[in-house]
């Protein structure tokens, strides 16, 4: 099999797997120049594909043999696929001679599960310590933990690569037995565990001996599909901060399930991915790590599921009007960053500008601010906009979400089909219950 | 500021000649109308006058600007300086006016006109320079890898010490064909030259196996049942395609380099 065809079948079996990011860490040159690479914090992106995904690094499986059965990934065993399997010195050559053309930012790698995790691992950080010991590589590697793995293994991989992820591939522990039936939720989060102790171990370490090899410096992510199994939102946003909270997560990644495999514990081959959820769920997530806001304040038991109209700040706002409007000139941070229309940057900029001086209308549209929200939101000076008719009706026309009506709201859940209402509809209901 | 208004400074294009403007129109008391290059000076009613670079004068502005107003001030000028903003020098001779009136908080009024023009300015090629740390695409011609890009703004200067330490022990050219200018990168040292035409020989088999490899990967990675055009176009604008490897079909990509030679020269900056 020539290396097209290996690329072909490995990076096609490795493109659900979501993360791409190539952030968290910064590392120039060697102190002696040699070898080659870098990695930047901020990360960088080095093209797009077709479906609008960022394409920072190499993203392939070290090979799509698997001896697991998960109902739901391509990659089972039970699935007829062509199957292939890079060498550790096929992948690391094949990711420098990316590299030198910029093609990428560095290389993630996950595999099936060959022949047991340990020996999976071991493949991996073969071809990690080529790309690192013999090419002097020093861009980013994010690796995946192969659930079940020896620990010792894992803290090798950890020393080797950037960023390390163990998925939670299922919202729950009875999805996860359901359809995933050789993982536990275990087997999961004892690496998971694990990586975050020998990450805070390390921070010590760094303090006390300055050139302690650094472990996983970029942190640790996971991923968990959405859709496949009957979890509510709530439960998720749920899941997700508390990864946050006890595992101090970078990032935790959701992806809208794409049905690849005929099964009747799965939902049917045409159904489509619930990209608008997706979508919901990610700006959620942003609001916990960005706005400071916790799950609680964004969903309920009485409401599980987000608003397939609003996304969850609009839907936040209009529910805690007696908050509103906000002073410009005078409103702490916080308070600017829950200002529908208002982001992190904008909060950011509106900060540093008012102490130069008072803020009006004309000012912050200089500033960059949006007001095409904000506006029903905010004062300036004490005054609103005069010319606004700032009636239930028309605050709520102006933060419907035109995704609703691009993705369509039949893609929020799999399983209560919604009907999408017109949008004068949706105006009238949401204005009702403001 | 009393002074004759009816003239346009012409000057030799360099950032010396640009601050050297700048004190003359201060140390003068004149308002310029305009402030151009002087290759690019189309005649007008106007007088023009030409400001000829003189490093004592751009010395004493560009110190100045550190002490009378911010470090933030001088970055923003000496930046503002390499962006496409049109009428770019008259923009920051009024930034600076305004500078020296109000001194250190000048970058914080962002809701200030003449502020956020030039930040805005700055802000979008920075954005621009990072876009393209991820998407030129070097091709190896003999050892020296070779990219090629069209940028809005003068980026090169953005660009030198990110590659320099990506690929410390290689060499390479990138090449700007907006502004006809290249950056060299050889024996540890970065430099910008001027280039008139850059032609590249066709690429040799391997390279432009790697060049297929890469193109396979790209459509393989992307998930059909999520296909989203815009989304992409969004954060890829169509005209970075012409320049990337991915985003040629396998004609184009031996067609753009049919001719010959590098010709290189002319002088450092």
């Amino acid at each position: 099999m020539d290396l097209m065809e290996k690329l072909t079948i490995l990076a096609d079996s490795a493109k659900y797997d979501v993360a791409c990011t190539s952030s968290g860490v910064n590392r120039g040159k060697s102190a002696d120049a040699s070898g080659m690479g870098s990695a930047t914090a901020c990360g960088i992106c080095h093209t797009f594909s077709a479906d609008g995904r960022c394409v920072s690094l190499l993203k392939v499986l070290m090979s799509n043999m698997c001896v697991y059965d998960c109902k739901y990934c391509v990659n089972r065993v039970t699935n007829d696929v062509p199957r292939a399997a890079f060498t550790p010195r096929e992948l690391a050559d094949l990711t420098i001679d990316f590299y030198r053309r910029n093609y990428i930012e560095g290389l993630f790698v996950s595999s099936g599960v060959i022949i047991n995790p340990n020996h999976t691992t071991e493949l991996l950080i073969k071809c990690l310590e080529i790309l690192r010991f013999e090419y002097g590589f020093r861009g980013y590697i994010h690796a995946k933990s192969i659930p079940g793995t020896e620990p010792a293994l894992v803290t090798r991989l950890g020393l080797l690569a950037d960023r390390m992820s163990v998925n939670i591939e299922l919202p729950s522990e009875s999805s996860l037995q359901t359809l995933a039936p050789n993982k536990t939720k275990q087997a999961i989060l004892a690496p998971m565990g694990q990586i975050h102790r020998q990450i805070g171990e390390n921070k010590s370490e760094l303090v006390k001996y300055r050139y302690a090899p650094k472990f996983t410096p970029a942190g640790q992510s996971t991923q968990m599909i959405v859709g496949a199994s009957p979890e509510t939102d709530y439960k998720i946003l749920n899941l997700t901060e508390n990864l946050y909270k006890k595992y101090q997560l970078k990032r935790v990644f959701f992806s809208a399930y794409i049905p690849v495999v005929q099964h009747t514990l799965l939902p049917s081959l045409e159904t489509k991915p619930p990209l608008l959820r997706e979508h919901r769920l990610y700006q959620a997530d942003w609001l916990l790590r960005f706005y400071h806001f916790s799950a609680a304040e964004i969903l309920s038991e009485e409401t599980p599921n987000f608003n397939p109209y609003l996304d969850p700040k609009c839907n936040w706002a209009i529910h805690n009007m007696h908050l509103f409007p906000v002073e410009i000139n005078a409103a702490p941070y916080e308070m600017l960053l829950r200002v529908p229309g208002i982001g992190v940057k904008s909060a950011q900029r509106i900060v540093a500008a008012r102490r130069a001086g008072r803020l009006d209308a004309m000012a912050l549209k200089r500033i960059g601010v949006v007001l095409k929200r904000a506006q029903y939101f905010i004062t300036c000076n004490g005054k609103g906009n005069a010319a606004l008719h700032a009636t239930r009706e028309n605050t709520v026309r102006a933060l419907i979400d035109p995704a609703a009506y691009s993705v369509g709201v039949q893609q929020l859940s799999l399983f209560d089909t919604q009907i999408q209402l017109p949008v004068e509809e949706a105006v009238k209901c949401l204005a009702t219950a403001m | 500021m009393s002074g004759d208004s009816n003239v346009v400074y012409t000057y030799d294009g360099s950032f010396e000649g640009f601050l050297t403007c700048i004190y003359e129109s201060f140390y003068n008391r004149e308002n310029p109308v305009d402030i151009v290059p002087e290759y690019l000076c189309q005649p007008t009613l106007y007088v023009e006058k030409y400001i000829a670079s003189q490093p004592q004068k751009a010395q004493r502005v560009y110190i100045s600007i550190q002490e009378k107003i911010s470090v933030q001030a001088q970055t923003m000028v000496r930046l503002g300086f390499l962006t496409c903003l049109p009428q770019k020098e008259l923009c920051m001779l009024l930034y600076l006016r305004l500078g020296y009136k109000v001194g250190s908080k000048l970058t914080n009024m962002l809701g200030n006109a003449r502020v956020s023009c030039l930040h805005g300015a700055v802000k979008s090629m920075q954005n621009e320079a990072h876009l393209l740390k991820g998407f030129i695409r070097f091709q190896e011609y003999s050892g020296v890898l070779v990219a090629v890009i069209s940028p809005k703004n003068f980026v090169l200067p953005l660009l030198s010490q990110h590659f320099a330490t990506r690929y410390p022990n290689e060499s390479f050219l990138i090449y700007d064909d907006t502004n006809h200018m290249a950056l060299v990168y050889q024996n540890n040292k970065t430099k910008i030259v001027e280039i008139e035409k850059l032609t590249l020989p066709p690429v040799d088999a391997q390279e432009a196996n790697y060049a297929a490899l890469w193109q396979q990967f790209y459509k393989t990675i992307a998930i059909q049942a999520r296909n989203n055009p815009r989304c992409q176009r969004g954060h890829m604008p169509k005209r970075y395609w012409k320049n990337m490897t991915e985003m040629q079909t396998e004609s184009r990509l031996s067609g753009r380099d049919t001719e010959k030679m590098i010709q290189a020269g002319g002088k450092t900056i």
